[in-house]
């Protein structure tokens, strides 16, 4: 610590300098943070999907529609414990930009699939027996101050009724909270029998269905013999568990890792490059400076490591800054990604690839300082 | 001379590599230096009095020769053994005073004590003595670029001091300092070796500088001409 000052001192040498290499570092850990953030907020959705929860879909393309009357047969399957399904349903609330993640469901059938969306009991009544009824999540009833007793109208991208319009009317008749993960709690579920006597075209057919196993390690089997059961008919399925669809529903967005790892290469090579020759150059000028250390008596390793914290004081600071304003950023995209906060082990993969950038930049300049022949550095040779 | 010796030198050769030429620095050189002694070393450019210097300040190994410096043979020794002795017993002044820029005076001071194992407490009073010693109490917060040269040399016979070394080797201290400035300096040391005891092997071009001395040496191409003391005036 009794070194600090000397450290401190050797970094800000150019303050000029130092600035535009540590504003460059910032702006990268803000991208990693970002990127990184909104990446990992895509694969703890998928990683807290259900095991014992498969998802049936048409084999086709997933967003093809499945026969209604798919659902006794599935229910017949050995292993199934219970069975529900949604519709692709498309909205907008008044404008294009306010989306709304919709859903036509089976009431009962919705909230026994899915025990970890809470609602109470007399509301789930009132949602079942109201034709127009509808229940959204806490944080889309925050999002657009809807209450119990609004009527809200939709607009379906995808669905027309039969009078020509896309406009569809709803009563909201309660709300539910997902305590393990609010960004479920930004839905809205209404009756699939509103829905299908409503739509012009396409009646008697639903989205997908989601299975319950009685047991997890049956997920495969059952998936087999379900897919099993429809092959070769007009509607042929496949089904996965709720992981995998998540992963495949988020492959069709474009594979987000690969991108997010593409560019933070990138950035991450392209500033090694310039850390590197900027901690070289400060190196390089302090050469005579360095050499009275040595002689004062600092020992080559001394003065390699005095170099060496220099470069991972400056990356940390500029990390530390830079994961510090994307997690200022973050909670602004809690409505597109659904998560308000950075995860730690962002935060955390961030201050270790400080210290490795440090490390790889620094090491280069840090041995010519070890190296460095005292009588020639002072004699200007 | 009375006083015990503090640096031997013994049949000392340096030789640098200049691509395939091998060049001859210093030749079998011999030398006593007393404790107590302020020794000037003198001669023309390039006879060798910086690679001298810089072997008995312990920056550099004789190519072949002994030397000792209290009861340590330091041509042998590794090279982080050296560091560490030169920590211990070496206080180094330079022409250019090679003060670090960034760093105020009382910092630049407190460099060598950064590796004894004094407290914070006990460094800041060490810095502070040595300050006064040299006269710049008053401009511990100052950086170099905001001292004089005379200024900044003091700073660094401070620097060189703080760890009470027992021998200062001085470069052609004076270099670059005007007569004036140049005399308060060598008075400086002088008193320094007279009331301190500080052994001082100091490299000079200028004959007035080297009156200060209790010795005057004369080298001629890497050899010492003239090895007979030369009392000061
Ligand atoms: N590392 C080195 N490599 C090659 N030659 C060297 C090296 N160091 C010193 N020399 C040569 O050794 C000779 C003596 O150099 P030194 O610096 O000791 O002279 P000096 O007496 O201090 O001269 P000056 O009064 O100019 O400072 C010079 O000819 C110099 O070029
Ligand atoms: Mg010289």
């Amino acid at each position: 610590m009794k070194f600090f000052p000397l450290v401190w001192a050797g970094l800000w040498r150019k303050k000029l300098r130092t600035i535009f290499t540590l504003l460059a570092i910032v702006v990268a850990f803000l991208l990693f943070g970002m990127l990184q953030g909104v990446n990992s907020a895509f694969n703890a959705t998928v990683e807290k999907a259900n095991v014992n929860r498969l998802t049936v879909t048409s084999k086709i393309n997933f967003t093809e529609a499945l026969p209604y009357a798919y659902l006794t047969q599935i229910e017949a399957v050995p292993g199934v414990s219970a069975v529900a399904w949604f519709s692709w349903f498309g909205t907008y609330y008044q404008d294009a930009k306010n989306f709304v993640f919709s859903f036509p469901a089976d009431p009962v059938r919705l909230f026994d699939m899915y025990p970890e969306y809470h609602i109470d009991k007399a509301q789930l009544d009132t949602f079942e027996h109201t034709r127009t009824g509808a229940v959204i999540g806490v944080e889309l009833a925050k999002k657009y101050g809807w209450k119990i007793g609004d009527r809200v109208t939709l607009h379906s991208t995808i669905w027309t009724k039969a009078d020509g319009t896309s406009d569809w009317p709803f009563d909201i008749v309660g709300t539910f909270e997902v305590p393990t993960d609010s960004s479920q709690a930004n839905q809205f579920f209404f009756n699939h029998s509103y829905f299908d006597e409503g739509r012009s075209f396409g009646k008697g057919t639903v989205g997908w269905y989601i299975v319950r196993v009685s047991d997890p390690k049956l997920s495969a089997q059952v998936a087999i013999d379900i897919d099993k059961r429809f092959e070769n008919s007009q509607d042929e399925t496949k089904t996965q568990t709720e992981k995998e669809f998540q992963q495949s529903f988020l492959k069709q967005i474009g594979d987000i890792n690969f991108i997010v790892t593409s560019i933070l290469s990138a950035v991450f090579i392209s500033l090694l490059f310039a850390t590197g020759t900027t901690m070289m150059q400060s190196v390089r000028e302090r050469i005579p400076e360095l050499a009275v250390l040595k002689t004062l008596g600092f020992s080559n390793g001394r003065v390699l490591s005095l170099v060496l914290a220099e470069s991972v004081l400056l990356c940390l600071i500029a990390a530390g800054l830079g994961l510090g304003l994307a997690s200022l950023i973050f909670p602004a995209l809690k409505n597109f990604i659904g998560v308000a906060t950075l995860s730690r082990s962002v935060v955390a993969t961030g201050v270790l690839f400080a210290v490795l950038m440090a490390l790889i930049t620094g090491l280069p300049p840090a041995l010519r300082a070890q190296r460095l022949n005292i009588v020639d550095a002072l004699a200007g040779r | 001379m009375s006083a015990p010796t503090l640096v031997s030198i013994r049949n000392v050769s340096k030789r640098y590599q200049r691509g395939k030429q091998s060049v001859e620095v210093l030749q079998n050189l011999d030398l006593d230096i007393g404790q107590g002694e302020f020794i000037a070393l003198m001669g023309p450019s390039g006879s060798g009095k910086t690679t001298l210097l810089n072997l008995i300040g312990g920056l550099d190994h004789p190519s072949t020769g002994e030397i000792r410096v209290g009861s340590e043979r330091i041509d042998s020794l590794s090279d982080g053994k050296l560091a560490k002795w030169r920590a211990r017993h070496v206080g180094f002044v330079f022409q250019f005073y090679n003060l670090m820029p960034m760093l105020s005076a009382e910092r630049n001071v407190e460099l060598p004590l950064l590796l004894t194992s004094l407290s914070s407490a006990q460094r800041k009073r060490n810095v502070a003595a040595a300050l006064t010693v040299v006269g710049l109490a008053d401009r511990a917060r100052h950086k170099p670029s905001e001292l004089s040269g005379g200024q900044a040399q003091r700073v660094a016979i401070a620097r060189a001091l703080v760890a009470d070394p027992t021998l200062l080797v001085c470069d052609e201290p004076t270099g670059d300092l005007d007569r004036h400035t140049a005399d308060e300096i060598l008075g400086l040391l002088q008193a320094l070796n007279r009331e301190h005891g500080k052994t001082i092997v100091m490299v000079t071009h200028d004959p007035k500088a080297a009156e200060y001395a209790s010795r005057q040496l004369h080298m001629d191409k890497g050899a010492l001409i003239d090895a007979g003391a030369i009392n000061a005036a």
